[in-house]
């Protein structure tokens, strides 16, 4: 049966296919779409797990029973989960192990890019790169092979492009019934890392790799595709994809396993093409790794190593190297480049903008566009921030974020600030899911180093960027089920915090008062906002409306950054098909003319 | 079988990421080989979003070679003129007559091009311009969600697929209770093809 899958939704009926058990993952882009896939089947235990780490770890011990185990995750997940990563590197596995790690180049929704093939050099695993949905399909079944074979954990990488594209997919298997038996017989020696206990693995994991490199000697998805001989492609990944429309006669040598890297294989290619060049998104991993054994291949002088690849760019590293002809299409002039910009916004009726705008206002941060900027000035208020849809206050109107570095940083941050002796005020402003994920140890930092800043819990009640998944502050599983919830305000009472105060998102009063009343105590304060994401509950039935008559037109409603208030240069006014109405009234509450009312309140025909 | 390279844009939260969806499968049924992907940022709602649907006897590479495509359908006016760069010349570009001011618009920092400034950059490319009531027709209907649907009823004029392809992949995609509607939303945009032509 043929059917268009992504690559993400490809892995999971890949993994289901190869009768996984147990998968878990936290969610981050561009990965999330794996676990809410695989969590459809009632016959695999999915879950949310509360972050990488865990993810891993709870992976490593459904592995140790015997059953398959899939952990999903993006590039920087796997930095969170490294530790115990490392460890399932060492212990080796029981049940196949398959690791899916989804890189973002060009950094579509990430902090930052990185090539986690080096992941696998540096764990001694082997890894995995699909180049379009359907080998994300069949790989995935092989990687559990592998790892089984192999006593390993196996990485699968995507990338952006290949977990987000949709091509068609040859659903050829059924799900697989394990053989193997449910059971975890002890064995201190493979699974007690005591040092006595891993120097004997060790040399284990060094035979493991050259297996491993004998077996990608004549692993199916590593094949040369014959062709020209005056020029050869070395690619992988998305790369490969786009190479075969840039270099139509060239040979290329096709590696849907990229380490370790098959010897013979490369030099038998080498001696069939008079030049080869390396076509790979991000690091030259490929690259070195060719080039350590004696093969001459050229790269990354012609191919960028910084962000997504695509045809226009591989051809014009075709043209550097002499090998296509014609011109850039970069060359070309962009007659559309004047045009206005439009980057991703808060929503209308987000609970997140109304604090943003308190701290803004508090933080003398909001500016009106028509009032020229003199000089600027330094802001009373410190504002680290996190990672989630609320790094979106960074922007103006409310340029109500400082810091945004990694999950979980901003309250080890501003802890950091404090007692390096920054003179401000100092906030730190996290979400829910983020919290959960990597805030609660930080928190405990504070409370422990006697720290006084004021740390924000923004409470929508769902992990919003990703698209809305669950987590242990919803009380609901990855499959939908009624579970365990962790209540914010009693974590960190828990923790011995004195000062927690819970405010309604929606009422801009009470949120001033309640930071007001935090940053005024020489104390450690926690703030939890909450209010729910506008996305997940349906618009109100009464959308707010401008009253022209009362309106002076100072702009101050369009400082919330709200999509809803629009303005053509003069009089604001609300798109009353966007505005969450009366489950937010935000801008009602701001506006210093009372201008802005429900629409119900006015007669018809004024309505704007 | 000729290729069709289509750009899918508008505003994040506008449905055009389930328009090529449908479009892609489609495109299978009728026995192509189909790649299509979208490129969002990281917000739920509010931003760019744009799918590439690349369709043909055999498709490589997932996004469109800038210059090469055929058609562009946008549901918002800025997010389809913004990409007149990737037009081929001669281009179909079908455009909703909707504009959605970007926030930088509404704040005095940007201006919004106007109907003018749009078809001229437009025409540098290309004169197959079809300007389309998309958003006041899916409003008069009762539901503004149709648009996506709307607009797929505009695109099939210009591809050589069965209309009951479409309707059938279109009922697949939705719950029983929105068919009738969305069948209405489909009709509506192939009509409006053979009203409106600017250009």
């Amino acid at each position: 049966m043929n059917k268009l899958l992504s690559g993400n939704e490809a892995l999971a009926l890949g993994a289901y296919h190869a009768g996984v058990r147990v998968a878990t993952a936290y969610p981050g882009t561009p990965s999330t779409e794996i676990l809410e896939a695989i969590a459809q089947y009632k016959d695999v235990y999915s879950e949310w797990s509360t972050n990488e780490k865990v993810a891993m770890e709870v992976g490593l011990g459904a592995c140790y029973t015997g059953v398959r185990t899939m952990v999903s995750m993006k590039h920087v997940g796997l930095n969170v989960a490294a530790d115990p990563f490392l460890a399932a590197a060492t212990t080796g596995i029981n049940g196949g192990f398959v690791i899916v790690s989804a890189d973002d180049p060009s950094i579509h929704s990430s902090q930052g890019e990185q090539d986690n093939r080096h992941y696998s050099k540096l764990a001694k695993v082997p890894i995995l790169e699909p180049t379009d949905s359907q080998s994300a399909y069949d790989l995935m079944k092989l990687a559990f092979e592998m790892s089984e074979k192999f006593d390993t954990p196996v990485i699968l990488r995507t990338t952006t492009r290949i977990s987000h594209s949709k091509s068609v997919v040859n659903i050829t298997g059924e799900r697989l019934v394990s053989a193997k038996k449910l059971s975890f017989p002890r064995n201190v020696q493979k699974y007690v890392m005591l040092p006595v206990n891993a120097r004997i693995r060790r040399p284990y994991i060094e035979e493991r790799l050259v297996k491993l490199a004998e077996l990608a000697e004549t692993f199916p998805f590593n094949a040369i595709e014959a062709g020209g001989k005056q020029l050869g492609i070395i690619a992988s990944g998305i790369g490969y994809q786009y190479a075969r429309e840039v270099f139509p006669k060239a040979s290329f040598l096709k590696l849907g396993m990229t380490y370790p890297l098959p010897q013979k294989l490369l030099h038998e290619f080498a001696k069939l093409v008079k030049q080869i060049l390396v076509v790979e998104e991000l690091d030259p991993f490929l690259e070195e790794h060719i080039k350590a054994m004696g093969i001459k291949v050229v790269g990354k002088e012609f191919v960028p190593r910084i962000g997504e690849l695509n045809v226009d760019i591989v051809s014009a590293a075709g043209q550097k190297m002499g090998v296509v002809k014609g011109k850039s299409a970069s060359a070309q002039i962009k007659i559309t480049a004047e045009l206005p910009r439009r980057p991703p916004l808060l929503c209308p009726g987000c609970p997140h903008s109304s604090m943003f705008y308190v701290l803004a206002s508090m933080g003398q941060r909001l500016k009106l566009p028509s009032v020229k900027e003199k000089e600027a000035k330094e802001s009373p208020l410190t504002i680290t921030g996190d990672i989630g849809c609320y790094t979106l206050a960074t922007y103006p109107p409310l340029n109500a974020m400082d810091t945004t570095a990694c999950m979980g940083a901003s309250i080890g941050q501003a802890i950091g600030m404090e007692k390096a002796g920054l003179k401000t005020k100092i906030v730190a402003v996290i979400g829910d899911s983020t919290f959960l994920h990597s805030g609660i140890t930080p928190l405990i930092d504070a409370v422990y180093n006697q720290s006084k800043i004021t740390v924000i819990i923004l409470d929508n009640g769902t992990t919003a960027m990703t698209g809305h998944q669950e987590h242990p502050g919803t009380g609901i599983s990855a499959q939908g089920t009624q579970v365990g919830k962790v209540v914010l305000e009693e974590l960190v009472r828990g923790m011995g915090i004195k000062d927690v105060k819970v405010v309604n998102a929606f009422n801009i009063k009470d949120l001033r008062a309640a930071v007001r009343d935090s940053l005024d105590k020489p104390e450690l304060s926690v703030i939890i906002s909450r209010g729910s994401c506008a996305v997940r509950i349906p618009r109100g039935s009464d959308p707010s409306a401008i009253d022209v008559e009362r309106c002076n037109q100072c702009g101050i409603c369009l400082l919330v950054g709200c999509p809803a208030i629009q303005s053509d240069g003069e009089q604001p006014f609300i798109d009353p098909l966007m505005c969450m109405g009366e489950k937010c009234t935000i801008c009602q509450q701001i506006c210093p003319k009372q201008a802005i009312k429900p629409s119900s309140q006015f007669k018809s025909g004024t309505v704007i | 079988m000729r290729k069709y390279d289509l750009l899918i844009t508008g505003v994040g939260g506008q449905g055009n990421i389930l328009a090529s969806d449908i479009a892609g499968e489609v495109a299978l049924a009728m026995g192509y080989d189909v790649k299509k992907t979208d490129t969002l940022g990281m917000a739920q709602r509010g931003g760019s979003v744009i799918s590439h649907v690349r369709i043909a006897n055999q498709v490589f590479s997932p996004l469109i070679k800038d210059g090469e495509v055929d058609i562009l359908l946008a549901f918002e006016k800025l997010e389809g003129v913004r990409w007149t760069d990737s037009l081929k010349p001669g281009a179909v570009v079908i455009m909703n007559n909707y504009a959605q001011p970007p926030l930088s618009v509404s704040l005095g920092i940007d201006r919004y091009p106007t109907d003018k400034e749009v078809i001229a950059i437009l025409k540098q490319r290309t004169d197959h311009i079809y300007l389309v009531a998309g958003t006041p027709n899916v409003t008069k209907l009762g539901n503004v969600r149709t648009l996506n649907i709307f607009m797929l009823g505009c695109l099939s004029r210009f591809l050589p697929f069965k209309v009951e392809a479409w309707k059938q992949s279109i009922l697949e995609h939705l719950p029983e209770r929105l068919h009738k509607i969305n069948t209405t939303a489909f009709e509506l945009g192939r009509k409006e093809i053979k009203n409106v032509h600017v250009g």
